[in-house]
């Protein structure tokens, strides 16, 4: 019984090996590009099907040459791309596994949303040496705990988030004597919280942290964690929320007033602008994870993007869909670098050395890769405030901050830079 | 003083919705002894169900009060339709069966209808805020409150009293206690258990929808909103005694409270209140707080 | 005989695999393993009557332990990580099954769920130990001896089949004997047992020792794997995946847990490469077919087949 036991799991396993084989070959056929990004569970709608939304347009109208300059040329470098689309569902145990499935299905991967995949790929995207562009996923931790040749992040860090909207709000108030946060209970709910509140403690010491409510993720429903909000006193509420628990809380906060009585900042609430429109309370202020969104700067790239995203799923772009033509464009960027004005198509080593320190172009604006030893974008940041006018929830009171004012200089990390009071 | 009146508040808000959410899970394992994982999908689907109908009324231009019965009707839609379908055409087949395949038939049901509904309603979120905001608010404590909390509360209080009503005072419900006691015994009786079965199973599922449909305009409708419910709703059944309805709402009440008070006085270990309570009360009682008797078989 | 036979077959076939696969089917086998050896131990406490929902508790002792090693004290020995999460999750589970082994039922399995959220709780909220995100392992050598870079995964692999072979011996031995009878005994009248003098909670107790001690050593194998370890491996969906693959295999051999792990990785793989829009419908439908057309689990089709023969 047990011998027919391993023939069977032996035969099947052949049976695998038939259909998982057949790796790609990057001549002549189209450039294969994994795309990894949140297909199902309640991060697919405000993150996952954008950036796979985005990533579907910019690979069509890159091979049809209709994106702007300096863009037009077909495909990457004349070559057609094609996509192969995978979900990051699952947890990063899991996501390795379908890493490793892909890789030799594919020439490179852009992808990862999750800051705990994009820890777990990394390292076995260099043992497999395949060249990986992270293109979401917040945590500095991926090149300041580690050096990676062929893992590149064409997408700030969630630092800036933070660091951008404490300056910001400490502008136009400087008279804040507290603030309280509401974050989701995980790694990126409590280092967005952990930034924030070194932050302000660093640029107005003295400051009080009245309470920090940390919910469960998903949770949905915040009646207790609002009330202790409202009763505990604070100037300021900040929340790195996002998706339904983001839009749970102004539908049950801003009826009981908790916009009115507190000064509330949702970090990286720009994708709740298209769901919840006029109900997010005029006063609020909004981070977009980057210049993107309402932020975007008015050249061709970011009008292409947004005409051509409206027009084809009749909503606008969100920062999701943003940094995933924007991973898209670099990579193309290098590419074509990288090729020059050969005809061979170039090999996955000369496109990570041009991908090395690039500085492109995309519909968010400038793009430098200029951290993590040239593997780490860095992007200006915008912040504004809401307000309701003729019926649309527009943007207004707009401030930039360059690049270098919130991202720490290359070789400090993010945690140390902020409590040193932001040091150049 | 001033605190404890808005925890305690908070405390029974989120403990009816803990009960609504609970009761038809206990019910259906005390009668079926089936660990409905798929209980959290059904939910979901209330919810679903309740933002199409409860939207489309209010797109209508209708008054927006009926919206409130276009959230009951949801409930009972999704209670009837689906709750028949999954029981008439998969689980009566499978009653045989050991209880923990059960429990993997309706974990294969869940994710199958996870999926469902993610290619009916699609992945982004649904709001429905209108029924939420109607009733207004009132202050408690010096804070203000939805008028909708109270509105669930009695909701809770209601469907609370009227399962007790029909489990203790109508013949069907007494046939349902018979069938939970001892449903061979049942079944010598004359009690046709497989209709008894069918109701219970619809029943649950209505509660299961009905817990959706009025947690949906409280908050935004995501795909996923079923799986937090699943844990939380088999933790209060199990506090409370399986099959013990007044034990749900005792269950539901303690974990509430004590949420409440963590979330104002220690909020970094909310994310254990509701295992800790769970894993105390069955240190205490093994059987939860109101296990039915049962008689041993030697 | 023939076990002796079969177990020699299937060791040189991992170590061939191990060896000469490629890399993805090394590091799928490699899983498979892993989960494999924790639901032996499920298989052993199914075989007392009891279902546990927290094994994902010692899982992620496991691989939380092996991480560690590394991650802490700079320890890389691959042998060093597995020996010490199967220990650390040996202890733990000979505390907790001293309040758990006088369970049953729903209980139980309820208490063991409780445990593992309550672990996941505590890594949840650990900022030192990365979080939800978690963080990566390193290993570079075995037992003393170093591995040539690139062949780590090789290692672990011919390392991990070793582990699961005797393991499945051990438990193979274990079930078949006397404390196999007595197991079965607990599980269909623990009050007759405790009449004939055995005590019910002693076994319980063993076999809940056993079967954390197992889902130790799977979890280091995971994280050996993966390289990367995270509370999701605490998590109450981790615990039911086993669970689900203990159903699938059946509780006849101590083969079954393996084959079953293998099936189930095909088929979610097979679900996110095909259908990746809609793989969790068709987990669940194939879940379904094997458990409506094989009810004893998959175990069935090789038992059919030799009635016939």
């Amino acid at each position: 019984m047990k011998q027919r036991s391993t023939f069977v799991l032996s035969g099947l396993m052949t049976l695998l090996a038939i259909v998982f084989s057949a790796p790609a070959s990057l001549a002549q056929q189209p450039i294969k590009v994994g795309i990894v990004t949140l297909l199902s569970g309640p991060a697919a709608g405000p993150f996952g099907v954008p950036a796979r939304n985005a990533a579907e347009l910019t690979a069509e109208m890159l091979n049809a040459g209709t994106v702007p300059a300096p863009y037009t040329q077909k495909g990457f470098g004349g070559t057609p791309i094609e996509l192969v689309v995978i979900d990051e569902a699952g947890g990063p145990q899991k996501q390795v596994a379908e890493f490793r499935n892909l890789v030799p299905r594919v020439d490179i991967v852009i992808g990862y949303i999750s800051s705990g995949d994009c820890l777990a790929i990394a390292p076995v995207a260099e043992e497999l040496k395949k060249l990986t562009v992270l293109f979401d996923c917040g945590t500095p931790r991926i090149f300041e705990d580690a050096s990676y040749k062929y893992v590149f992040r064409t997408g700030p860090t969630g630092t800036m988030d933070n660091v951008s909207v404490a300056l910001y709000l400490l502008e136009r108030n400087p008279n804040v004597k507290s603030f309280a946060g509401i974050n989701q209970n995980y790694a990126w709910g409590q280092d967005s919280w952990a930034d924030f509140e070194n932050a302000m403690k660093t640029l107005k010491p003295g400051i009080e942290v009245k309470t920090s409510q940390m919910p469960k993720l998903f949770a949905g429903q915040f009646g207790a964690e609002i009330t202790a909000l409202l009763g505990s006193g604070a100037d300021v509420v900040h929340s790195s929320m996002w998706g339904g628990d983001l839009e749970g809380l102004v539908l049950q906060g801003a009826p009981r007033g908790l916009f009115e009585k507190h000064k509330v900042i949702l970090s990286a609430g720009e994708p709740a602008i298209n769901r919840l429109g006029t109900r997010i309370p005029d006063g609020t202020i909004l981070g977009a994870r980057g210049p993107f969104g309402p932020f975007a700067p008015d050249t061709e790239l970011s009008k292409w993007l947004k005409s051509g995203y409206q027009d084809r799923y009749q909503v606008p772009p969100n920062y999701a869909s943003f940094k995933m033509a924007q991973a898209i464009l670099g990579v193309k960027a290098a590419y074509e670098k990288a090729k020059g004005a050969g005809n061979d198509a170039p090999d996955q080593e000369k496109i990570i050395a041009a991908l090395e320190n690039l500085t492109f172009e995309g519909p968010g604006g400038t793009v430098k890769m200029a951290l993590g030893k040239g593997h780490q974008a860095i992007m200006d940041n915008a912040v504004g405030t809401t307000k309701s006018e003729g019926g649309q929830l527009r943007m207004v009171d707009i401030v930039r901050y360059p690049a270098d004012r919130v991202n720490p200089p290359e070789g400090m990390k993010s945690e140390a830079w902020i409590k040193s009071g932001l040091k150049k | 003083m001033n605190a404890l009146l808005p925890i305690a508040f908070d405390g029974v808000a989120y403990a009816s919705w803990l009960f609504l959410v609970s009761a038809g899970l206990t019910l259906i394992y005390g009668v079926m002894r089936i660990l409905n994982v798929a209980h959290g999908s059904l939910y979901a689907l209330g919810a679903y169900a309740a933002c199409s109908l409860a939207g489309a009324w209010l797109a209508n231009q209708l008054p927006a009060a009926g919206s409130f019965a276009m959230l009951l009707l949801a409930s009972v839609l999704v209670g009837c339709i689906a709750g028949t379908l999954l029981e008439r055409g998969l689980l009566q087949w499978m009653y045989g069966r050991d209880e923990v395949v059960l429990v993997l038939i309706t974990y294969a049901v869940f994710l199958i209808m996870e999926d469902v509904i993610k290619v009916i309603w699609g992945v982004d979120s649904l709001l429905l805020p209108e029924p939420y905001a109607l009733p207004g608010s009132f202050s408690l404590g010096g804070l203000p409150y939805p008028v909708y909390n109270l509105l669930l509360i009695g909701l809770a209080l209601v469907t609370g009293l009227a399962l007790a009503w029909v489990l203790n005072r109508t013949r069907q419900g007494k046939m349902l206690l018979a069938v939970i006691h001892d449903r061979e015994m049942s079944m010598a009786v004359g009690i046709n258990v497989s209709r008894v079965y069918l109701a219970t199973f619809v029943v649950g599922a209505t509660l299961a929808a009905l817990g959706g449909a009025f947690t949906a305009p409280t908050v935004a409708v995501t795909p996923g909103i079923g799986v937090e419910v699943i844990v939380l709703a088999f933790a209060v059944v199990v506090i409370g005694g399986l099959g013990s309805l007044g034990g749900a709402a005792l269950g539901a009440l303690l974990v509430g409270l004590v949420r409440s008070a963590t979330v104002h006085y220690w909020p970094e270990a909310e994310l254990f209140s509701i295992y800790a309570v769970m894993a105390i009360v069955l240190i205490a009682r093994p059987k939860g707080l109101f296990a039915a008797q049962e008689a041993r078989k030697i | 005989m023939k076990l002796a036979l079969a177990s020699v077959v299937s060791l040189a076939a991992l170590i061939g695999v191990s060896l000469f696969a490629p890399q993805w089917i090394v590091f799928m086998v490699m899983l498979v393993l892993a989960k494999g050896v924790v639901v032996l131990g499920l298989l052993v406490l199914m075989r007392t009557g009891l279902v546990s929902f927290g094994q994902g508790l010692y899982f992620g002792v496991g691989a939380y332990a092996a991480a560690l090693l590394s991650h802490h004290w700079h320890i890389s020995d691959a042998g060093v990580m597995l020996i010490a999460g199967a220990a650390a999750a040996a202890v733990v589970a000979a505390l907790l099954g001293v309040l758990l082994a006088g369970y049953r039922e729903i209980f139980f399995a309820m208490l063991s769920l409780a445990f593992s959220m309550i672990l996941y709780g505590l890594l949840v909220k650990s900022a030192a130990l990365g979080s939800t995100d978690g963080f990566n392992l390193h290993a570079r050598t075995f037992f003393g001896i170093a591995i040539a870079p690139g062949y780590e995964r090789r290692v672990f692999l011919a390392a991990g089949a070793v582990c699961a072979i005797v393991a499945a011996l051990l438990t193979h031995r274990l079930i078949s004997g006397y404390w196999g009878q007595l197991a079965t005994a607990v599980r269909d009248n623990e009050l007759r047992v405790s009449y004939l003098g055995a005590s019910p909670y002693r076994v319980v107790y063993i076999n809940y020792l056993i079967a954390g001690t197992l889902a130790g050593l799977g979890g280091a194998l995971a994280a050996l794997a993966v390289g990367h370890v995270d509370p999701e491996t605490a998590y109450w969906t981790t615990s039911g995946e086993f669970v689900f693959i203990a159903i699938l295999g059946g509780t006849q051999s101590v083969a079954a847990p393996f084959f079953a792990a293998a099936i189930f990785e095909v088929l979610r793989t097979l679900g996110n490469q095909y259908a990746p829009n809609v793989w969790q419908l068709s987990l669940g439908l194939g879940m379904l077919a094997i458990i409506m057309f094989l009810p004893g689990g998959l175990w069935t089709i090789a038992r059919k087949r030799r009635r016939s023969a």
